[in-house]
């Protein structure tokens, strides 16, 4: 089946060098004609080449910010913002003054996608209660469902479908809290404004392009209550020149002020790298970030090797969701910031806790389709053949030089001789094997001379 | 094995079962055989795998397929092997499970696993 990714190549400024596929956790990308091809199944949106890529020829596929100001009564537009904006601002921003100033961009309705986080955060207690009571029955351990896996990182999710499908039953199956809060934001933007449903337009804000697939291709649901998504570093500069205007947030939009509901401080938490896990109530957690990272944590979970952790985190990025590559800031002063967004939101809460609004407000659901399989790193549906593959591949690699140069256009010689035995390349491609080639003819064509 | 099982389409039960089982035997291999090779043998339908060691041998099959029994040395111990159940665990995840042992001479564990 197709699976929609959201990297794409600009082939004018791809030089052909070998630093994508070499970065590449799944082994997507290959260098063929001189220019990088992405597989776009095996693609799971982690940008790890658009961070590494020295020409800039890898981009984030995002939707492009509407003219709000020709937007139609009939379709009220709905920004929803996570709490990794709040850590983009070097100026004085708070986080009403963030969502006042979307107001202000032309956005009807703004809703924090904390609501969702923290929603979520309370049915992740639960169900971690639920996964400790079955453990007591089974004593024995031996089918163990801990840890527990986060599904909020969409790159996690589509890792694990292709490479760790063992882990499948191990993920929190509810649904992103980008989703709930979508749902709960289209109903309530359709009862104050009067429109159906579905003429609400909800236009996500986002830290990475992972988000924009998971919209067209959602994880566990049949459909996506997700219009659009926007790259926050195309917002970021827009916000910007309204927060720094002195008055901001306060007389621009002061009638709506209020209408924005906040967070619990729980779902602003999300933000970072073990946030999520600091909302429920263990000490056995672990946070893991960094795609590579995450990878060698699943490998450590399949092996049953982490059977004392209650629940893992695993974050594509460095830093969690601040580490995206679609936000405006360094993740280092975005992780100082959202420190200081966290402390706020808990004081605020500590001292007028009825501002915020009720979790039991939002409703995450359990996924309503069961998490499907990727088959792409199967060799051939039919398993003689996979078989008779496997072994043709194992006799070309013993073969070839062992130098993972990726000179051929694969990452390593291993994925060479795969690509040879599925017909995508030759032996020759292999510029050492080719060398040998011509400088045995050469000798050849030396002797005929004599 | 585990990435060639994956590579080849066999389902995930499948694959955990034979990592384990194979996991369990190379343990003991190397707390009680000196270390061994691993033969690994895949089928359309199953796997098989051979554990060899050129071990002591061991003397009472049946005792060591009880569940606690261990005569693994301390040091093995401290490390958090030899609880005495890694020939018990492995039983658990097999189909079939061959056990050709001599005094002086070695241990030979074969194991199959139907996909």
């Amino acid at each position: 089946m197709g699976r929609l990714h959201s990297v794409s190549l600009n082939r004018e400024l791809c030089m052909g060098c070998t630093n994508c596929i070499k970065g590449c956790p799944t082994e997507a990308i290959r260098v063929r004609d001189g220019k990088a091809v992405i597989d776009e199944n095996r693609c799971i949106d982690c940008a790890e080449c658009i961070r590494i890529c020295p020409h800039h020829a890898k981009r984030a596929v995002t939707d492009t910010l509407p003219e709000l100001s020709e937007r139609h009564d009939d379709f009220p537009c709905v920004a929803l913002i996570p709490p990794s904006l709040y850590s983009q601002f070097s100026v004085p921003a708070n986080r009403a003054s963030i969502l006042n100033a979307m107001n202000t961009l032309g956005f009807d309705y703004v809703y924090e996608v904390a609501l969702g986080a923290a929603a979520s955060s309370v049915r992740t207690r639960e169900i971690l209660n639920e996964t400790r009571a079955a453990e007591e029955v089974l004593k024995d351990g031996t089918e163990s469902g801990f840890p527990l896996i986060s599904s909020a990182c969409p790159v996690v999710v589509r890792l694990i479908q292709m490479k760790y499908k063992s882990l499948i039953p191990h993920l929190i199956s509810l649904d992103a809290p980008m989703e709930i809060t979508a749902r709960y934001a289209r109903e309530e933007a359709s009862k104050k404004s009067g429109v159906p449903p579905e003429n609400v337009m909800i236009y996500f804000i986002s830290p990475c392009p992972s988000k924009r697939s998971a919209s067209l291709n959602p994880l566990g649901q049949k459909e996506s209550d997700v219009n659009y998504v926007l790259a926050m570093h195309d917002v970021y500069p827009l916000l910007l020149n309204l927060l720094e205007k002195p008055d901001a947030g306060s007389s621009d939009s002061s009638g709506k002020a209020d209408a924005h509901p906040l967070a619990d401080p729980t779902g602003v938490q999300w933000a970072t790298s073990g946030g999520e896990a600091s909302t429920l109530d263990t000490e056995k957690y672990m946070a893991v970030d960094g795609i590579h990272n995450v990878i060698s944590i699943l490998n450590e979970i399949e092996n049953e090797n982490l059977k004392d952790i209650e629940f893992v985190e695993p974050s594509c990025c460095f830093g969690g969701c601040i580490g995206g590559p679609l936000t405006a800031t360094n993740p280092f002063s975005a992780k100082a910031r959202m420190r200081s967004v966290i402390h706020k939101a808990r004081e605020d809460h500590g001292k007028n806790p009825g501002n915020c609004l009720h979790s039991n407000a939002l409703d995450p659901h359990i996924w309503e389709e069961p998490l499907s399989d990727n088959d792409s790193m199967r060799l051939d549906e039919d398993i003689e053949t996979a078989l008779g593959k496997y072994d043709q591949m194992e006799k070309i690699l013993s073969t070839l030089p062992g130098l993972d140069c990726g000179a051929c256009g694969a990452p390593t010689c291993a994925a060479l001789a795969e690509d040879i035995v599925q017909g995508n390349a030759l032996e020759t491609d292999c510029i050492i094997k080719l060398k040998e080639q011509i400088r045995k003819v050469a000798q050849e064509i030396n002797i005929l001379k004599l | 094995m585990k990435k060639a099982l994956t590579r080849l389409g066999v389902r995930p039960l499948s694959i955990k079962r034979a990592s384990i089982a194979m996991y369990e035997a190379e343990i003991n291999a190397v707390i009680h055989g000196h270390g061994g090779v691993a033969v690994v043998h895949i089928f359309p339908d199953s796997v098989m795998i051979e554990i060899i060691d050129h071990g002591p041998g061991i003397p009472d099959v049946e005792q060591a397929m009880t569940e606690g029994f261990s005569t693994a040395p301390d040091s093995a111990r401290a490390m958090g092997f030899g609880a005495g159940m890694g020939l018990p665990n492995i039983k658990k995840q097999v189909d079939l499970l061959e056990i050709d042992t001599k005094m002086g001479e070695g241990t030979k564990v074969t194991m199959h696993i139907r996909f």
